[in-house]
């Protein structure tokens, strides 16, 4: 037994001309979940594709449980599951019929096919949908049904590609449960997700990608560590104002305040007195908020502290084509005021708060 | 770890289930659960099929009632005439259902899905084609019905009839593997219809499907007398209504095999290439 059950090394994929794995590593330990954080387009869902032996990789090489994903790739197969974000279960059939459709296609008996499809809508919760076609279902349904076909065959080993993009709140913290279950069991778990706050609940170690390539690997601790744990947000009625009050925070503060239009945004991580610091200052200068508020890092903040620029949202079809457009292709485009510094991305990945990964 | 409640399945031993040997023995049991699939499918949408049975059905009657007046082949009635070209269009137009069919299962993420399992991946575009050869089934039985009540008939017999149907069958058979690559190359299932039309169009009419070929200009009749569909029209018309049957019928198995000889590894190639 490995003591990897998931390893790239220096994965690479073009797409023509756009690069959508500029060479990542990857080290998942066996029974733990990892996360893949990043925007829309930085290469993740491409990094799960290859990992699933759906697309070959332009270079490097990765194997699932000591096997090869191109040379072996049948043998890996049989031990993953794959739940995409785009739930792909089949619409006309019924929630017991994809369940066993899966189940003949991973060469199990019809009774077994049967069966284990009953036993995993009770498990999640569709046995009142279990014959109704898929068309009928919603979107945490549908989603709850992709997860438990990735499950027929109890995979050791589990790729999730965004599994909670696009549900709503309650479905989502469902879906968390029954993730942290799996893991509970011995499966090993890796999650792509463009939350911080779902890489912080499930995985034991984060890798964070940007255009192809891993600025930042650590736990989820040390990746928030490196920005403190809570961000203020101030609006102002004038962005002249705004503008005054980022000054004045650039003196008196510890970290850079970011600006935006007639918000002011400032990390605080030295507990209420940063606060009432900020505010003070603020108050002495006769600039008063119109809304304030205490909110928890978001990924853009991670990218911000880790790279300068802000998850930079450009859709340049890094991943690929063959998939129907992402739900957030709308998404406007990174750094909008052009206050960051040059967004390349450093080419080593950055190991926040050099610590063991024995944290797992 | 907790104690799984049912055994673990052979799956789990990576060895054991895919070794090359046992693959190849999957490609049937595969094709068979896919076919399944697609045919279930095809039922819990009988509107569907409804709404893509009319058109046929109007070519019909307005060849039979319209054109058919003005139409006079040599020594047989025109709904004899006709209905032979009618079985051979809507089968060449019913490859439609088999691009718009994979191109949903590859822009709804199916595809995706079936490649991550341990299936044999050709067992997709088999079994899309078995489904669509037994709804073709259900074409030839209804557009039977439907010439029967406007004065169609078998003169031949029973077995030439049934021979007729196989060779329908295949024939459409092999042109779903264009449809096939159609399907896997479309940007939208829209756009595979869309694409479909324009290169079956010109096959079916400027054929012997609904006029005798002899009618024609003399350089459409060149193109019009060694196309497949006309090779298929005949051996149909042949094999239903009489006359020499062995020329068009060699002919058509010709077509049909040149057709898939290269229709379908380009296909699996087509397949094996998808976003890579």
């Amino acid at each position: 037994m490995t003591e990897f059950a998931i390893e790239a090394v220096g994965l690479t994929k073009d797409f023509g001309d756009v690069k959508a794995l500029a060479g990542v590593d990857l080290e998942v330990a066996t029974g733990t979940v990892f996360g893949l954080l990043g925007p829309n387009g930085a290469g993740k869902t491409t990094a799960v594709r290859i990992l699933t032996t759906v697309l070959a990789p332009t270079g490097g090489h990765a194997s699932v449980l000591g096997h090869d994903v191109v040379r072996e790739a049948a043998a890996v197969r049989a031990t993953i599951g794959l739940a995409g974000q785009y739930a792909a279960v089949d619409e006309n059939l019924t929630g017991h019929e994809n369940l066993r459709m899966v189940g003949r296609l991973t060469h199990h008996s019809k009774a077994f096919a049967r069966t284990r499809a009953t036993e995993l809508l009770e498990r999640f919760d569709l046995v009142d949908a279990a014959n109704r076609p898929v068309k009928t279902y919603s979107g945490g349904m549908r989603r709850r049904l992709d997860l438990a076909a990735s499950l027929v065959h109890r995979p050791p080993v589990l790729f999730l590609d965004e599994p909670t993009t696009g549900l709503d709140p309650r479905s989502r913290i469902e879906l968390w449960k029954v993730i942290e279950e799996l893991v509970r069991e011995g499966t090993t778990v890796l999650l792509t997700t463009q939350y911080l706050e779902e890489a912080d609940r499930l995985a034991a170690r984060v890798s964070v990608v940007d255009h192809g390539q891993v600025i930042a690997h650590g736990t989820p601790a040390e990746l928030k560590a490196t920005m403190g744990s809570t961000v203020l947000a101030l609006t102002f009625d004038e962005p002249g104002q705004a503008a005054q009050a980022a000054g004045i925070l650039e003196r008196s503060a510890s970290k850079r305040p970011r600006l935006d239009g007639t918000d002011v945004e400032l990390i605080v991580d030295g507990g209420t007195g940063v606060v009432i610091d900020a505010l003070r200052a603020l108050g002495d200068a006769d600039l008063e908020p119109a809304t304030m508020a205490l909110r928890e890092p978001s990924l853009d903040d991670v990218f911000l502290s880790i790279t300068g620029h802000r998850a930079s949202l450009d859709e340049s079809g890094a991943d690929g084509p063959g998939t129907a457009p992402g739900p957030d292709a709308e998404a406007a485009p990174g750094d909008p005021k052009g206050t960051a510094p040059p967004s390349t991305p450093p080419d080593a990945p950055r190991h926040v708060a050099a610590t063991s990964r024995g944290a797992s | 770890m907790t104690a799984t409640a049912l055994p673990l399945p052979a799956a789990a031993d990576p060895r054991g289930a895919t070794d090359h040997g046992s693959r190849l023995s999957w490609i049937i049991p595969d094709t068979i659960t896919i076919t399944w699939r697609n045919l279930k499918a095809y039922g819990r949408n009988p509107d569907s099929i409804f709404f893509s049975s009319v058109q046929p059905i109007m070519f019909v009657i307005l060849f039979r009632y319209v054109f058919g007046g003005a139409i006079h082949p040599p020594g047989v009635t025109y709904a004899n005439y006709l209905m032979p070209g009618i079985y051979v269009q809507t089968l060449g137009f019913g490859v439609m259902a088999t691009s718009i069919g994979l191109s949903e299962d590859l822009h709804k993420g199916l595809i995706e899905r079936f490649r991550s399992l341990p299936m044999v991946d050709s067992a997709v575009l088999l079994g899309r084609t078995a489904a669509d050869s037994v709804r073709n089934i259900c074409v030839i039985v209804l557009l039977t019905v439907v010439g029967y009540l406007v004065g169609f008939r078998v003169l031949t017999g029973l077995l030439p009839f049934l021979a007729a149907c196989a060779l329908l069958l295949f024939f459409g058979w092999s042109l779903m593997w264009g449809a096939v690559i159609i399907g896997l190359t479309a940007s939208s299932s829209e756009t595979a219809q869309l694409m479909v039309f324009p290169l079956l169009f010109p096959l079916t009419f400027a054929s012997s499907a609904f006029v005798p070929v002899a009618t024609m200009p003399g350089w459409l009749q060149g193109f019009a007398r060694n196309q497949p569909i006309s090779a298929a029209v005949d051996a149909t018309r042949a094999l239903m209504i009489g006359g020499p049957t062995a020329e068009p019928v060699m002919k058509t198995l010709i077509w049909s095999c040149a057709l898939i000889a290269v229709l379908i590894p380009l296909a699996v190639h087509r397949f094996s290439r998808i976003a890579a």
